[in-house]
């Protein structure tokens, strides 16, 4: 008892921590019996809502605020902008078709399968245009991948700027696609024509007013880039590109062709406005690299975090996040509390697919202190996950795109998340 | 053996004694007859000993049969668990053609395939100058990048911004930043007008990418371009961009052991977040400054953090905890629908303000639309169409904002409104609803 009064550190932090804590230990610890254990409930009593009711579940009221949000200052219209992923409600590694962000140039378009066209021209042997029943019968492929915009923490260049990593990291899903390998499409085309397939590329665009057209290197495109028609057992939805969009595992988002309507094989890049003039990447001197494709291994803390506060007190806390890279798996995460003076290896959920999300926890004790939370994600390659100081050195603060930086929480003493930097 | 006739003895021993009773006066003669019985009862017996044997001999031996293949079977089984790529394989790749898909015809592929190359290969025949652009552009680009290429609002400037690429936020335009020419053309053609793709002819593209390069001080406008000058023309950017460095660069020098323990003596926050952003349950964000400064945090060492903040007083539960206020029944209609109304004009707030202060933004602003006349607002530079209506006079009563907003080409062709419509009904009346209760 007189040790509770000491004024010690750890007895102020037991105090703050059970006033912060005060409803949750009430209802948890009450004097009383619980009401709704001991008092007969109307779902327990009455009967529940039939089959039916909802031929397309939704998720139930309670869950309305897990939605995918824009933040409608960032861009001129909603037609041609981005919004974000609610990643820090999220679990496991999956992200459902209906919360997962969205990205348009010109508007989601709705195309149907039967006004839908894919064509393969250029330098193939036989120029060939299939339907979408021609794609369903190629053999196919289930993959696990993440897509990421390249500008996904791209605000964090300039400082610590939107308070929740939905809107700090939420320009990534992870879905399970279906889909048929690229390379049987180019090899029905036929690449003879085509010569030497090293320095060849394919040039692919969408059916939508924008077209966003993409050149992609001939090695990338024999290799593990799909062209897929389902995600996550289900037809794409109308803003992810129903009914076929490109997959490019570990590329930036910007190359996933929606609406994928034409392939054509050139011996150049074609340096479309999505090549050049965006998705570039400029630098402190003003000169800016160009086919930035591939994303960096990057990892991110979803709870807590600002939009998850920890709201039970001190005791047993979970820290929970998300590790990805696209050069392949995600080795090992390292988690600090202290903003990165003292790390801890995080468990894997299991061990995550090749460029998709894996999930990783740090099962702790939360002493009621202050905490400066960070993720250090490994790859595969070796390579670790920079620092905002290591990017910035590097790079400058120029750019807008590829910032896979080490993200800071700061988790004050009632279990509050704020988005900060740290020297 | 002795243990199976043991067995069987008593048996005998039973029939015995029966035989003596009956036949006592024959004794010797009869109980060598017995012998013989009995000696061909344990030849019989041992015959069924010896079957039996063999037949247990050969059971076994099918049971290890049995059991050396159910073995065999596991082994099975477990390498194909544990060489699960043996049955997982890629999609298959014919070594020829599946005869999938039909042959493209010249005419398709003449429809989709007009991208440009930076050599200018794929540039159809065509001419333009500025002198001409200039009117395209005003009439069909300026709405979103003003007269002079220089942007309105968010969207993008197109001329300018020479010499800022080594600022922290470079204005990255046509004339600054963009290497080849070749992609103006390519994208224009395909992509724009914004709403309107694929609906300008060459000569009108190549005017309209002329006009942009004058309003970058790179032409004059007498400068005709045309097919054959456009892929060797020589952009302010052309020498600006190196291809992706980052793993000789970066990836060599970021795979070091990372450090687990003292990693930095002392660590403070530096920064903290912008922008607050609030989740309204209707969807979208709500931004406000965060005032809060990095005055007051604690630093943080092995030790941890250096004090603990007090704790923020904390809000009044009870305002939370109060049972919200019962909706009133008498809740006059209109001020629903207004409300609601209010949510589908999300869709126009890139666009148009209404409300206190409203200001015109690539769209006028809609204060006291209802009853105005069509293209009157002060300052606001309307389309053709909306000059006409202006000079004639016509009003816009809910019939004509209900036709617009459904068509909004329909209703006013030329407008320069980019929207395509809604397409509820409820939608059109709600928003007629909103629109009404913003007078000033």
């Amino acid at each position: 008892m007189d040790e509770m009064f000491k004024p010690s550190r750890r007895a102020f932090l037991r105090g703050s921590a059970a006033a912060a804590a005060g409803t949750v230990a009430g209802a948890a610890s009450a004097a009383g019996p619980d009401p709704l254990i001991t008092e007969l409930q109307d779902w327990a009593s009455g009967l529940g809502v039939g089959v039916d009711e909802t031929p397309y579940g939704l998720p139930i009221e309670f869950e309305s605020d897990v939605v995918r949000r824009n933040v409608e200052w960032l861009t001129a219209s909603p037609i041609s902008s981005i919004n974000f992923t609610p990643i820090h409600a999220l679990e496991g590694t999956i992200t459902p078709q209906g919360c997962a962000f969205e990205r348009h140039h010109s508007g989601a378009i709705e195309l149907r399968k039967e006004d839908y066209r894919l064509m393969i021209n250029g330098l193939v042997d036989t120029p060939l245009v299939f339907t979408y029943a021609d794609l369903e019968r190629f053999p196919r492929e289930n993959h696990v991948y993440f897509c990421e915009c390249a500008a996904n923490t791209g605000m964090e260049w300039a400082g610590a700027q939107l308070n929740g990593v939905q809107f700090t990291h939420g320009m990534i899903h992870n879905m399970e696609y279906t889909g048929v390998p690229l390379r049987a499409l180019l090899n029905e085309a036929g690449l003879n024509a085509a010569g030497d397939l090293k320095d060849k590329w394919v040039y692919v665009e969408g059916a939508d007013a924008s077209s966003n057209g993409r050149s992609i290197p001939m090695e990338k495109a024999l290799d593990d880039v799909l062209v897929a028609f389902k995600a996550n057992g289900e037809a794409l939805r109308m803003e992810h590109g129903y009914p076929a969009r490109l997959v490019v595992p570990g590329w930036e988002g910007n190359m996933w062709v929606k609406w994928i309507r034409r392939i054509e094989v050139t011996d150049a890049a074609v340096e479309s406005r999505e090549e050049t003039s965006k998705y570039t990447d400029v630098y402190e001197d003003g000169t800016a690299r160009k086919w930035t494709w591939v994303m960096d291994a990057k990892s991110v803390i979803t709870s807590p975090s600002p939009q998850m506060p920890i709201t039970h007190g001190q005791g047993p806390l979970v820290i929970s996040g998300l590790a990805w890279s696209g050069h392949g798996q995600i080795t090992r995460v390292d988690v600090s509390k202290d903003g990165g003076i003292t790390w801890q290896t995080a468990r894997l959920g299991k061990q995550g697919d090749t460029k998709a999300l894996t999930r990783f926890y740090l099962d702790t004790v939360w002493d009621g202190a202050p905490m400066l939370l960070q993720a250090r994600a490994m790859d595969e390659t070796g390579y670790v996950q920079p620092t905002k100081e290591q990017l910035r050195a590097a790079r400058g603060e120029n750019s807008v795109y590829h910032n896979n930086c080490i993200q800071t929480w700061y988790v004050n003493a009632e279990g509050v998340a704020e988005n900060v930097e740290v020297s | 053996m002795s243990k199976s006739l043991n067995f069987l003895l008593p048996g005998l021993g039973g029939a015995g004694l029966a035989c003596g009773l009956a036949v006592a006066s024959m004794y010797h003669n009869s109980g060598e007859a017995r012998i013989a019985l009995l000696e061909e009862r344990l030849a019989q017996v041992e015959g069924h000993e010896t079957s039996a044997r063999k037949l247990a001999k050969e059971e076994a031996a099918r049971a290890t049969s049995l059991e050396a293949k159910v073995q065999e079977v596991q082994a099975a089984a477990a390498e194909r668990i544990a060489t699960g790529v043996n049955l997982t394989a890629p999609a298959p790749v014919p070594d020829g053609t599946l005869g999938i898909g039909r042959v493209a015809q010249a005419e398709e592929i003449a429809a989709w395939d007009v991208d440009v190359l930076p050599d200018g290969r794929g540039l159809p025949q065509g001419t333009g100058n500025a002198f001409d652009g200039e009117e395209i552009f005003a009439d069909r680009c300026a709405s979103c990048h003003g007269d002079f290429a220089e942007g309105v609002d968010n969207w993008p400037v197109l001329a300018g911004g020479f010499d800022t690429l080594g600022d922290k936020d470079p204005v990255k335009t046509v004339g600054s930043y963009w290497p080849h020419l070749s992609t103006v053309y390519d994208y224009v053609y395909r992509s724009m007008p914004f709403g309107e793709a694929g609906t300008l002819t060459p000569d009108e593209t190549y005017a309209i990418v002329a006009y942009i390069l004058y309003s970058n001080d790179l032409i004059d406008d007498e400068f005709e371009l045309t097919h054959e000058n456009l892929g060797a023309f020589e952009m302010h950017n052309k020498d600006g961009f190196i291809v992706d460095d980052r793993i000789a660069r970066e990836h060599s020098a970021w795979r070091a052991a990372p450090c687990m323990e003292n990693c930095k003596e002392e660590t403070r926050v530096t920064m903290r977040s912008v922008f607050l952003v609030g989740t309204p349950p209707e969807g979208g964000t709500e931004s406000v400054m965060n005032t809060a400064t990095a005055e007051g945090l604690p630093s943080f060492t092995a030790e941890g953090p250096s004090f603990i903040p007090a704790a923020a007083p904390k809000a009044e539960e009870d305002a939370q905890a109060a049972p919200a206020p019962e909706e009133d029944q008498a809740a006059d209609e209109g001020t629903q629908l207004a409300a609601a109304g209010e949510k589908v004009f999300r869709k126009c707030k890139a666009c148009h303000e209404v409300g206190a202060g409203a200001k015109n933004k690539s769209g006028p602003q809609l204060n006291g639309l209802l009853g105005r006349t069509m293209g009157a607002v002060d300052g606001f530079a309307y389309s053709k169409a909306f000059q006409a209506a202006f000079e004639e006079g016509r009003i816009w009563d809910e019939d004509a904002l209900a036709a617009f907003l459904a068509k909004p080409k329909g209703f006013m062709k030329g407008t320069k409104m980019l929207f395509s419509g809604l397409r509820k009904e409820a939608d059109v009346t709600a928003i007629t609803e909103y629109l009404k209760t913003a007078t000033e």
